[in-house]
């Protein structure tokens, strides 16, 4: 599988990367040749095959559903671009 | 004055607790060799008033004959750690400033037993890289170079501020992470050893995500039983990660010296790539050649859908670091590109504050991951990781470790390899098939190449049994005496 320009646009979108017209002009190539080489998986048999989730079998540990830490409003907004009066501040978001 | 620097972790805890020498002593010579040493760009912050206070606090306890088991060593630790109080950015500019609130559980296990921190190392955006160039700080510099050649190389990758810091006595030990090979390679290209544990072993609570089902904390040290140390004291069982084992963490430095008799060691011929150069066949040959003499069984095995792991790799690790990596959208914390509106915001912030290699694997992962395509791409890849651990099953029926060099080149220059994204990417081919099965491998320096710089060769063992890797380490290390230090030139 191969990648166009107007591919490249698209993933750049979902991914919230903005891209230049130059720089998705550059990428097509890079992805390309990324993508044609991982297209050799395709010459590997996995009919019947289960994805692999853990190495280790294990199943995922459960606790109570109760609250264990709280009351850190400072520290969860020490590192915020812009916060004010114990909010983030964001750009509007609803029109 | 003795040149504390110098020494194993080992010799330094056993200096310490028979008050040989202080912990603020080591402490302040590392702090002096790390302002010495700016040229290699190693640290990206640099701690020493945090470091003098752990080890005036360690001192205190060592003189009540007190202490953890690493009380007052001085360690560096990879910026890909949270730390709390002390910038955390796993060398991206999109963290900005960024300044954890809280401490990371890997290295509050080092705190609890002693450790003083030095500061924080320099590694590949995002753990994405194999040369160091992807950092936001620029690339670390190897302290080796080529005989007669004065260009710098690369330390490897990721961790390499983690390599170069251990080979350039800038620390005693480091902590180090490994996605597709990021302690291994880098261990092999500085004459260092580095193990990644087991999936599992250590926590990822506090380690700032890359691909989560690959990621795995591990230790970069100057001996075997250093990185065996360190391991100990990393792992643990942890409720904030729903990953990390329930399993007890054994006593690996016992292990080191048990040698190898009696075990059974694999050499897979998939390994022996073409192309490969003479230099490394001939070390692999010699690593076989000297555990035969201390009594392995060499075993020849299979491992048949090796060729097919690095593009299964580049398919799983960037899907899930695409993932991970939504969360950085400039709101919360980090750096935030003011745009339009609130789309042109994110879209602005992303590319601003990811470098060119993160950006152009989050792309894959989105693509990989988007809708028509996930079949092909994704479950297609989880389904050729279950062939390749399946091939490690089946190989470990006959052998209980196997042996393989751990990189097909030693170190390069700068630029080397930096245009061509796959033939960076090959660079992982013989470390990364253990990250896909989720298995504990080692990497042990072995011997120089012909341009004098150091070879490693790798261990990969069975799931949980990192013993394997630190029986058989040991005694390469024994072997091959390895002793060589990079030139002091900066």
């Amino acid at each position: 599988m191969s990648v166009t320009k107007d591919d490249v646009r698209k993933v750049a979108r979902l991914s919230r990367i903005a891209v230049t017209d130059a720089h998705a002009e550059e990428l097509v190539g890079e992805l390309n040749g990324i993508l044609n080489w991982i297209d050799q998986l395709n010459e590997v048999d996995v009919d019947g095959v289960e994805p692999m989730t853990s190495v280790v079998e294990t199943t995922l540990p459960m606790r109570e559903d109760v609250v264990t830490d709280g009351n850190i409003q400072d520290q969860v907004l020490a590192n915020a671009p812009r916060s004010e009066d114990g909010f983030f501040v964001v750009p509007k978001a609803v029109e | 004055m003795t040149e504390l620097t110098k020494l194993t972790l080992a010799a330094a805890l056993d200096g310490l607790k028979a008050k040989e020498f202080s912990s603020r002593e080591i402490t302040q010579q590392f702090v002096d060799a790390i302002e010495g040493a700016r040229t290699l760009n190693a640290y990206v912050v640099e701690t020493p008033e945090k470091a003098l206070a752990m080890a005036d606090a360690s001192d205190a306890k060592l003189a009540k004959g007190e202490g953890g088991k690493l009380e007052g060593a001085p360690l560096g630790i990879k910026d890909l750690y949270c730390t709390k109080g002390v910038r955390t950015t796993a060398c991206s500019s999109i963290l900005g400033e960024f300044t954890p609130t809280y401490e990371s559980t890997v290295t509050q296990n080092l705190w609890d037993e002693g450790a003083v921190m030095l500061g924080k190392l320099n590694m590949d955006e995002f753990a994405m890289g194999s040369s160091n160039e992807t950092s936001r700080f620029g690339p670390v510099v190897n302290p080796w170079r080529r005989k007669g050649d004065n260009r710098d190389l690369t330390p490897g990758g990721s961790s390499g501020g983690s390599a170069a810091a251990v080979a350039g006595d800038l620390c005693l030990a480091a902590t180090a992470s490994d996605t597709g090979g990021s302690i291994r390679q880098p261990a092999a290209f500085t004459g260092t050893v580095g193990i990644k544990p087991t999936y599992g072993r250590a926590s990822r609570y506090g380690m700032v995500a890359f691909a989560s089902s690959l990621d795995q904390a591990g230790p970069i040290s100057k001996t075997v039983e250093d990185s065996a140390i360190l391991l100990e004291a990393m792992c643990s069982h942890d409720m904030k990660d729903s990953t990390s084992l329930n399993v007890e963490t054994p006593d690996w430095r016992s292990d080191v010296s048990k040698g190898v008799k009696g075990m059974r060691i694999g050499i897979p011929k998939e390994y022996r790539m073409d192309g490969m150069s003479a230099e490394i066949d001939k070390l692999w040959e010699q690593g076989i050649e000297w555990l035969k003499v201390a009594g392995a069984e060499i075993v020849d095995i299979s491992l048949p859908h090796t060729k097919y792991a690095l593009p299964a790799y580049y398919i799983v690790a960037p899907a899930e670091a695409s993932s991970n990596l939504a969360r950085y959208d400039g709101m919360r914390y980090g750096a935030r590109v003011d745009g339009d509106n609130l789309t042109a915001t994110y879209e602005g912030t992303r590319a601003g504050g990811f470098g060119a290699e993160v950006q152009r694997r989050l792309m894959i992962g989105t693509y990989v991951l988007s809708s028509g395509y996930y079949d092909a791409y994704y479950l297609r890849a989880q389904k050729v990781r279950t062939k390749i651990l399946n091939d490690f099953v089946d190989a470990f029926d006959s052998c209980d470790a196997i042996l393989t060099p751990t990189c097909p080149s030693p170190a390069f220059a700068f630029g080397e390899k930096s245009g061509d994204p796959v033939e960076m990417y090959l660079n992982d081919v013989f470390t990364v098939t253990a990250n896909l099965a989720g298995l504990p491998g080692i990497s042990v320096p072995a011997g120089l190449s012909d341009s004098g710089l150091p070879l490693g060769l790798q261990v990969i063992g069975k799931a949980l049994d990192e013993a394997a890797c630190f029986r058989v380490g040991g005694e390469l290390e024994r072997a091959a005496g390895f002793v060589a230090k990079a030139d002091k030139w900066w």
